[in-house]
């Protein structure tokens, strides 16, 4: 079994010595301790897991490390930049829209992710694009208002 | 006698640990097990309303006192930082913000200089659990009085500071103030560090809700930043040093013993260690990757009697009466319900049912257990720290002092985290392996290994006259449970009654507990009568009502959802329902669209009104309210636990269909604020509106009525 020795997760070189199958959320979690990503389901199914691989959202539960080891690895803990809270995140505290929070990470990746390319979503586009994150406190209609309010926000400063 | 009815009418307590006997008999000093527990039998006490609703395999209930002593509920530091000890958790239902602003309140301070010491047996007071929407009506008066106890000891020690009359000294922000000669001096520098050697009067005026400043307003969740940068540490993300990853070997099926087992290739792998105790096979290892490579080797024969399954569910549920009839379960009896039909223009009979649903709380179980010199630590997510803490120490056979229980905000329970499984799980393997062990169930080992919410059967008869007035009712519900079993409506003739049951798999507490199931059938034969006698559902309910409360939101519901101006077409149905629960009361008016081709059932919009005394934090109410609505559409349109002969056969996410972003309707949310009534939890009771609303609107939709909890979990047949 091929080991990886080395992943590029949030700008930042990391050392590592798994089997390349090993799963890209347990190394995260377990041998990184960069807990901010979320076992929920173990079936791609929850969302709770969702990384950024090169920019798109992968559900790291079921992704091999391997599969990640060329790619840029963002976790939620590499979005916030110079303490400055990401627009998504900053739009899921005004709203608060999250409960008990624990399918907050994989939220607010998987929203990252899609405005990255679309600041103009209408709120069906947002809960189509979202399906795949359950929350089980229910906060789905909050969380796509955080999201527009996101883009609102990001479109502002792109302007 | 008619119209006294106190609602909610609790006939038996909720009893939520039917099926369960403690999760594991270790092998290991047997002797002083059995001296300890007299044989390891399962004691469950009868306990009044609350306390009655905890489960859990032992109820650890010795009659403890909540201490009078200020020092024992807060603290406030040099700096003027204030720690406030609670043994309630947060799981989302936003207690850490509210109950800091409940000492905000009282004790003058900003919210932000609080800070809450939650779940955690070694340095919060003791407590049942959070449970039974208790919170609000219990915790939050308990920390306000020791806030306002302090503030007067605060009070008397600037008085005596200053030489002065302590009348005209007054507080705000965390300092005491003189107005006549301008002075002031901060909490913080009063006491020195000192605790305030104050006890908690029996009697001691707290701010009315008409004059709060920090309570009642919207405060953001006070920790909210720490969720949305992966600061917050959950159970499972806990980690120490050397600690090791364990995996339990699990039975082929509940109830099986272990006939035969072969560890000897789990026990070759370098750094793993195996533990065989009993029926308990499980190993540590430094990785979950190893622990479950190991596990997997192990090769394991299990022994078990044949079980029921989902098909013949509710046949076994009547066939099982156990105790019905009992002093603890004698019905409630009013008039005479033979005559009342007897008198009655129409009548109607009918069945309802409720599923096994499972709590599906999206962090699974997980604990960290680390031994240090005889003790044991523990870190897990639970409703019942002092509970798990119990069970730890009667599962060791060791004294309770030796153990600690700590519970970081954990990722959702929804009634289903009482007990301590996986608590004791780590603890068992750590204590072998000699190192902390973290265990974090699998997805499939929550939904097969936890408890369910009960299935149930539900029968009722109703008569009505035509001029819309109930003439007797008759309502008999078997296992789901008694909660919210009481009609809130003014009917002179009455039966009703709870028959438990024995249950097919291990039952417990779920949010808003059988309030769901008997809500949806009385609230869906409700709908049935109305229809006989051709009224409008809404003005049926309110001609059979006599509580102002629970008129005030039906009222209010139908208002957001202008009830009287819908407008039925084709495949669009409208319906209604609400009730009565933990000193909440609720109604939900719900739109559905029904696509009679494809069988395709959408719900439109929601509107819930909700009524829960004075208001403590609105935004947080609105999203539990909410959320709860969001949860309910589960239960009620496809949520259901299928299984066969000890197996759960539906044990994963992509079997078990949870509400998801696309289910979500419109949800318009009513607060009705009663500042002059005390606040009531709010956690649960606004998810019992929900099923019967969409049940009544498919029939108005479609004419077709679904008895059946979940009603359309393969769309609606044709």
């Amino acid at each position: 079994m091929p080991r990886i020795t080395e992943l590029q997760i949030n700008e930042t070189r990391h050392s590592v010595d798994v089997d390349a199958d090993t799963s890209l959320l347990s190394v995260l979690r377990d041998h990184l301790d960069l807990t901010g990503s979320k076992y929920g389901c173990g079936e791609g199914q929850c969302g709770a897991c969702t990384v950024l691989l090169d920019g798109l959202p992968r559900r790291s539960c079921i992704t091999k490390v391997g599969a990640a080891a060329s790619k840029k690895i963002t976790t939620l803990e590499g979005l916030a930049t110079d303490g400055h809270l990401h627009p998504v995140q900053q739009a899921f505290l005004d709203v608060g829209a999250f409960q008990c929070a624990y399918c907050t990470s994989g939220m607010i990746m998987t929203a990252a992710a899609f405005l990255k390319a679309n600041l103009n979503p209408s709120a069906p586009e947002v809960a189509q694009f979202m399906e795949g994150n359950v929350c089980r406190c229910g906060t789905y209609s909050r969380i796509v208002a955080a999201v527009l309010q996101a883009a609102k926000a990001m479109k502002e400063v792109a302007r | 006698m008619s119209g006294k009815l106190p609602v909610p009418l609790v006939i038996e307590p909720e009893r939520y640990e039917f099926n369960s006997s403690p999760a594991y008999h270790f092998e290991f000093d047997r002797r002083a097990f059995l001296k300890t527990l007299g044989g390891g039998l399962l004691v469950v006490c009868v306990m009044p309303s609350a306390g009655a609703q905890e489960s859990g395999a032992r109820r650890i209930n010795r009659g403890e006192q909540l201490p009078t002593a200020v020092s024992s509920w807060l603290h406030i530091g040099e700096n003027g930082a204030v720690t406030v000890f609670t043994g309630k958790v947060e799981m989302g239902q936003n207690i850490r913000t509210s109950l800091a602003q409940a000492v905000a309140e009282e004790l003058r301070v900003a919210p932000e200089s609080i800070h809450m010491v939650m779940g955690d047996t070694d340095l919060t007071p003791f407590d049942m659990g959070t449970f039974g929407s208790r919170t609000t009506p219990t915790m939050s008066p308990e920390l306000r009085k020791a806030a306002s106890a302090a503030l007067d000891s605060l009070l008397d020690l600037a008085a005596k500071e200053w030489g002065t009359d302590r009348s005209k000294l007054s507080a705000g922000t965390g300092m005491i103030v003189d107005p006549a000669s301008r002075r002031s001096i901060e909490y913080g520098q009063l006491l020195k560090g000192k605790e305030i050697a104050q006890t908690i009067p029996a009697e001691d005026p707290l701010v009315p809700a008409t004059e709060w400043k920090v309570m009642g307003t919207s405060l953001p969740k006070v920790d909210g930043r720490d969720f949305v940068t992966g600061k917050h540490k959950f159970a499972s993300d806990v980690k120490l040093p050397g600690m090791l990853y364990g995996k339990v070997l699990r039975p082929s099926s509940f109830e099986a013993s272990l006939s035969s087992f072969d560890t000897k290739t789990a026990e070759a792998m370098k750094d793993v260690t195996v533990i065989h105790d009993g029926d308990f096979v499980g190993v540590a290892a430094p990785s979950v990757e190893m622990a479950e490579r190991a596990v997997a080797s192990i090769r394991a024969e299990w022994k078990s009697a044949p079980q029921p399954s989902s098909r013949d569910l509710f046949q076994f549920l009547k066939q099982n009466v156990e105790g019905s009839g009992g002093e603890r379960n004698s019905p409630h009896v009013e008039g005479s319900v033979e005559k009342g039909l007897a008198k009655a223009d129409q009548k109607s009979v009918q069945t309802y049912t409720v599923a096994y649903i499972a709590h599906t709380p999206l962090e699974p179980r997980a604990a960290v257990a680390e031994w240090k010199d005889g003790k044991l630590s523990v870190w897990t997510g639970t409703q019942r720290p002092f509970g798990v803490k119990g069970e730890l120490a009667a599962a060791f056979h060791i004294p309770e002092d030796h153990v600690r229980v700590q519970v970081p905000d954990t990722g959702s329970a929804y009634g289903g985290k009482h007990t301590g499984e996986c608590a004791i799980e780590a603890a068992r393997l750590a204590r072998s392996a000699g190192r902390p062990v973290k265990l974090v169930w699998t997805r499939e080992e929550e939904f097969t290994w936890a408890y369910f919410r009960p299935a149930g059967v539900i029968e009722l008869k109703g008569g009505v006259n035509k001029d819309g007035m109930i003439t007797a009712w008759e309502f008999h519900n078997y296992n789901s449970g008694g909660s919210g079993i009481g009609t809130p409506y003014d009917i002179p003739n009455q039966h009703i009654e709870f028959h438990p049951t024995k249950s097919p798999l291990r039952q417990g507490s779920y949010r808003g507990l059988a309030a769901t199931a008997n809500h949806f059938a009385r609230e869906s034969h409700m709908d049935e009568l109305a229809s006989l006698v051709k009224i409008d559902p809404l003005e049926f309910r309110l001609k059979n009502l006599k509580d102002d409360r629970l008129k005030a939101v039906f009222q209010a519901a139908a208002e957001k959802f202008r009830w009287a101006e819908r407008k039925n077409s084709p495949g669009h149905g409208f319906g209604i329902a609400g009730g009565i629960e933990k000193g909440g009361y609720v109604a939900t008016c719900a739109e559905v669209s029904v696509d009679r081709s494809s069988g395709e059932v959408h719900i439109v919009r929601v509107a819930t009104a909700f009524e829960c005394g004075a208001v403590v934090n609105p935004d947080g109410l609105r999203n539990q309210i909410e959320g709860a609505n969001v949860m309910g559409i589960g239960g009620a349109l496809f949520e259901a636990i299928e299984f066969d002969n000890g197996r759960i056969l539906n044990a994963k996410l992509s079997k078990y269909r949870v509400p998801r972003f696309s289910d979500v309707p419109t949800i318009d949310v009513v607060l009705v604020d009663r500042k002059d009534l005390p606040s009531a939890g709010a956690g649960e009771t606004p998810l019992v509106g929900l099923a019967p609303a969409v049940g009544n609107a498919i029939f108005n939709a479609s004419g077709v009525r679904l008895r059946s909890l979940p009603m359309a979990p393969n769309g609606l047949k044709a």
